[in-house]
């Protein structure tokens, strides 16, 4: 395969240029459902990251041997055998991040960044290039789900990563915590994110 | 009652995409005509109902019985998967006309979190029947429903607006998913 992709650029791409988030628009369910805190939503990307480096190295490693026919099925099961393990540490070992997340961790599955990834990159590129696009991509979306996770628990409950910074009474945004907030936060940050790239590009 | 209260509940105070975001992809992706949001709000009742259905069965009758409850999420994606294709086979051989109509979108809703979803949801309800799961997938459906063509019926006011730069497109469309769901929250305390 092409050994003459760059490898920054192929890092780097899953940050900024293609960032899952506020460019393609992919893993939208969990961006919106999750990041009711920075804590939630790092955690949730942190989740994520791993199931999509996981499914690329697999895809990559055999992608020789899967028919083209049933590629698709055959990504699907590989993800899902990702995401129950991660359900399963989850649930051992922070059950309070699991009770948080709920839904949305066996959800990874349909979370069409990782099977976008596998089809699209993993599943033509080697080993190395296909790390490090996961590693990109899976640094995007941290990136995007912590932002918007802090941007409405500051917002919403006066607080970052649980750190209290308003008294106890204090007026906040709850509307930032609730369901609206959510699309009107990722709205603002979105827009702010296409301000800041197409002012880089000039 | 029960019935009365998961249908209210899943239409309008827990509504699937505004209140619980799941099957946001296609809530943005095909919602841009309210023409194909009717053809993928058919398509999503149809296989909902049915995955559920499939699903219900399978989680009772052989996981929970084998023991196997860890293996909920891989087996419930491939229900999901295999019965989509087996929906577009059976829709093109047995009833065309349906398949003109709902064809293009099966594929998309494999992938669609809201199927899923749902399907996982509906095993934790209290006191769960099969009458009860599919009718628990019938109500959020035709929630998914009501907020696709609603929404669809928004944007094609939008594509006249003028809009500030850098907010056309996917900002301004959040933007107004999130007034929507603001004014799905004033159902709130309805159950």
């Amino acid at each position: 395969m092409a050994e003459t992709i760059d490898q920054k650029q192929n890092f780097l791409k899953g940050i900024v240029k293609d960032n899952p988030v506020f460019v393609m628009l992919l893993g939208m369910c969990p961006t919106l459902g999750v990041t009711s805190s920075a804590f939630n939503g790092l955690g949730m990307a942190v989740a994520t990251m791993f199931v999509l480096l996981m499914s690329n190295i697999v895809v990559s490693l055999i992608k020789k041997q899967i028919p083209s026919k049933v590629r698709i099925p055959a990504f699907i099961i590989i993800i899902a055998s990702f995401v129950t393990i991660v359900e399963m540490v989850l649930e051992a070992f922070i059950p309070f991040l699991y009770e948080q997340l709920g839904i949305f961790i066996p959800l990874i599955v349909v979370n069409c960044l990782i099977l976008g990834r596998a089809e699209a990159f993993a599943s033509k590129n080697n080993l190395w290039s296909s790390i490090l696009d996961a590693l990109g991509m899976g640094v995007g979306f941290i990136i995007a789900l912590t932002a918007l996770g802090a941007a409405r628990e500051i917002l919403g409950s006066g607080s970052i990563f649980d750190f209290k910074f308003v008294g106890e009474d204090a007026n906040t945004f709850i509307l930032f915590i609730l369901p609206p907030g959510a699309f009107i936060a990722l709205a603002y940050l979105t827009y702010i994110f296409n301000r800041l790239t197409t002012k880089t590009a000039k | 009652m029960d019935y009365i209260l998961i249908l209210i509940s899943a239409v309008f105070v827990n509504n699937i995409v505004l209140a619980q975001f799941l099957g946001i992809c296609p809530f943005f992706g095909v919602s841009n005509k309210v023409s194909t949001s009717v053809g993928m709000s058919g398509a999503v009742l149809f296989v909902m109902t049915i995955a559920t259905l499939a699903t219900y069965l399978l989680h009772q009758y052989v996981l929970v019985p084998a023991g196997l409850d860890y293996l909920r999420t891989i087996t419930f994606i491939l229900v999901i998967a295999s019965l989509v294709q087996m929906v577009e086979i059976m829709l093109k051989k047995v009833s065309p006309p349906l398949y003109q109509a709902l064809g293009v979108f099966l594929p998309l809703i494999t992938t669609n979190c809201a199927v899923l979803g749902v399907a996982i949801l509906a095993l934790g309800l209290e006191n769960v029947s099969l009458l009860k799961a599919v009718f628990f997938a019938i109500s959020h459906s035709a929630g998914f429903a009501l907020a696709l063509i609603i929404f669809a019926s928004l944007r094609e006011h939008l594509e006249l607006a003028d809009l500030p730069k850098g907010m056309k497109g996917v900002p301004i469309n959040l933007l107004v998913a999130g007034l929507l769901s603001l004014a799905f929250l004033g159902f709130t305390g309805l159950v």
